[in-house]
């Protein structure tokens, strides 16, 4: 039986994965869209969880906004992310250093 | 029924229609040399909207079962979000142009931000909430990386991106489990269903996550990591926006969640604010003392007035909340005369600054020299200007809610923040006169923003300008 503390799990795993993926990652931006992503879709699982086992739409209407949002918020990531690369003509993390605070 | 909703949100909806139809237009019609004349729409469409609110009756309406919530609150901050948004918007215009990025996306991008804005701080409503901080948050951080031939500008963009979306991340996650604990979204029922006495430790880890969630939006330390880099290659109307109108709405939207959904756990968040206010006071102070160019020492200032306004959330007072809505529109309106002077200091045509540059520019601009001594007074807390008063409300708020030691932590932080900003006043007066003087500036527009800031700093102590009366029936709003 899959419990709903099942659920809460797996999506807590995912959410600190996405946070260590911001934060350990030395190599690229692309990883750092990537690891936002995941923190999103975790949110998700929760939501829906939370939805199905209470009965409650309310969760579930979240999550397509949740959805729509982690779309625009991709795409505007990438975005910057190509121009910066044509200003500074790499994405590595270190080189993300111009202003240092 | 419908109709009445979509009455009540008009402003929003106004605001989104333009933006839309205007950027079609302009894509369809001449493009940039349009963008002169956008901005100065926008601004009007802004102030248009923003005396409708002043003149229209004050009344508490609620629309869509509860999501949107507009009383005397709400209204408060919209008209001062519309307003300072106007004046930015027509400030930066001529600094943009000249220098050859002014598009005219950019009062559309800021208009589409604006809107998430009034969504903020009208939100009653967990996904009213996230919709409308992700749309204003969206909006900025192509703003800030607007300059898209610029590293500096292009950095400062992915910077904020990524750390503004791990902050969304985490209000999200907060939110999830708020919603998972009390089983509603809805601020009002939240607030019926959570028990006072002993809240449940999945609702209150939800809590903790909203709140840095919303103390980075604010730039709260330890939370403010993003701020002094984004606030220096950002271009400076881009970090004149982003000081003074994102904060109004994000303090604001502060305040209402932890008011209409967690009013009766006070004692539950006040420590967290109180810690947050603290840190952020001290470290936005002594922080700044090193720094060299102005923009980042804005940056640090910003961070250490955010800790200000948090001392006023922290009292969990009517007052408190009155407290902050004045400091926060005096803070705004110092801020927008620093930054109208910032724009106006250029060497050769290009903009400088580094804090150095203003040596002795009491000889060569006299008036300028005033505004920005009277300016910088303010910020620090020198009485009789309007900084000080900004200042003593929240901390006598502080004390009339018992948290007597966090005004005196206020007091002893303010010691600290007067001290850099008396330095550059230091430069401006008694500074070694430099080789190359900056530039004699022919700005009408930013010469009367600062000339009218720097007046309502010394004047605006007889009266308030009746923002005093405004800021109680707002805060009696909120908290009834």
């Amino acid at each position: 039986m899959i419990t709903l503390e099942h659920y809460l799990t797996v999506a807590a795993v995912l959410f600190v994965i996405g946070i260590f993926g911001l934060f350990l990652n030395r190599k690229n931006v692309i990883i750092l869209l990537m690891s936002i992503e995941l923190m999103l879709l975790s949110v998700n699982i929760n939501l829906v969880a939370f939805s199905s086992f209470m009965n409650d739409l309310v969760g579930q209407v979240f999550t397509l906004f949740v959805l729509t949002v982690a779309a625009a918020e991709a795409a505007i990531g990438l975005a910057i992310l190509v121009s910066f690369f044509r200003n500074r003509g790499t994405i590595a993390v270190e080189d993300v250093n111009v202003m240092k605070g | 029924m419908i109709y009445n909703d979509l009455s009540i949100i008009f402003p929003e909806i106004f605001i989104s229609v333009y933006a839309m139809v205007a950027l079609v237009g302009a894509v369809y019609t001449s493009k940039d040399e349009t963008a002169q004349k956008v901005t100065w729409f926008t601004a009007i469409v802004f102030i248009f909207l923003a005396f409708l609110m002043i003149f229209s009756e004050v009344k508490t309406e609620i629309a869509f079962g509860g999501m949107f919530i507009n009383d005397a609150f709400s209204r408060f901050s919209k008209i001062i979000i519309l307003l300072s948004g106007a004046i930015v918007l027509i400030m930066g215009q001529d600094y943009m142009s000249r220098r050859g990025f002014l598009r005219f996306e950019y009062p559309l991008i800021i208009a589409l931000s604006v809107v998430g804005m009034m969504v903020m701080v009208s939100a009653g409503d967990l996904m009213a909430l996230y919709m409308g901080l992700e749309l204003q948050s969206l909006a900025l951080y192509v703003i800030a990386a607007f300059k898209r031939d610029s590293l500096k500008s292009t950095e400062a963009g992915l910077k904020y991106f990524v750390l503004g979306a791990l902050s969304s991340g985490l209000l999200l996650y907060g939110s999830a489990l708020i919603y998972g604990y009390s089983g509603t979204t809805l601020f009002a029922d939240i607030l019926e269903n959570v028990n006072a006495n002993s809240p449940s430790l999945g609702l209150m880890f939800g809590l903790a996550l909203v709140i840095s969630g919303l103390a980075f939006k604010v730039s709260a330390v330890p939370f403010h990591m993003w701020t002094p880099d984004v606030y220096e290659g950002a271009p400076t109307p881009v970090t004149a926006f982003l000081a003074t109108v994102p904060k109004m709405a994000a303090i604001c939207l502060f305040m209402r969640v932890m008011y209409d959904a967690f009013g009766n756990i006070l004692g539950d968040w006040q420590q967290i604010i109180v810690l947050l206010s603290i840190l952020s006071m001290f470290l936005g102070g002594f922080a700044a003392i090193g720094q060299t160019d102005l923009k980042r020492l804005l940056a640090y200032s910003s961070i250490a007035h955010m800790g200000y306004a948090l001392i006023g959330l922290a009292a969990g007072t009517e007052f408190g909340v009155q407290s902050v809505l004045e400091y926060m529109t005096i803070y705004i309106t110092m801020n927008i005369g620093v930054f109208a002077i910032l724009m106006s200091m250029q060497r050769d045509g290009q903009s400088v600054t580094e804090i150095a540059s203003l040596k002795m520019i009491s000889e060569t601009d006299p008036g300028k020299a005033i505004a920005l001594l009277i300016l910088l007074f303010s910020l620090a807390g020198v009485p009789p200007m309007l900084g000080f008063f900004a200042k003593f409300e929240v901390l006598k708020a502080a004390i009339d809610a018992d948290l007597t030691y966090l005004a005196i932590m206020g007091v002893l932080a303010s010691v600290v923040g007067a001290f850099y900003y008396l330095r550059i006043v230091y430069f401006i007066y008694f500074g070694e006169t430099p080789e190359t003087p900056l530039d004699n500036s022919k700005t009408p527009i930013l010469k009367t923003i600062w000339t009218a800031s720097a007046a309502i700093m010394v004047f605006g102590v007889v009266s308030l300008f009746g923002i005093e009366e405004m800021a109680k029936a707002a805060a009696s709003s909120l908290l009834n």
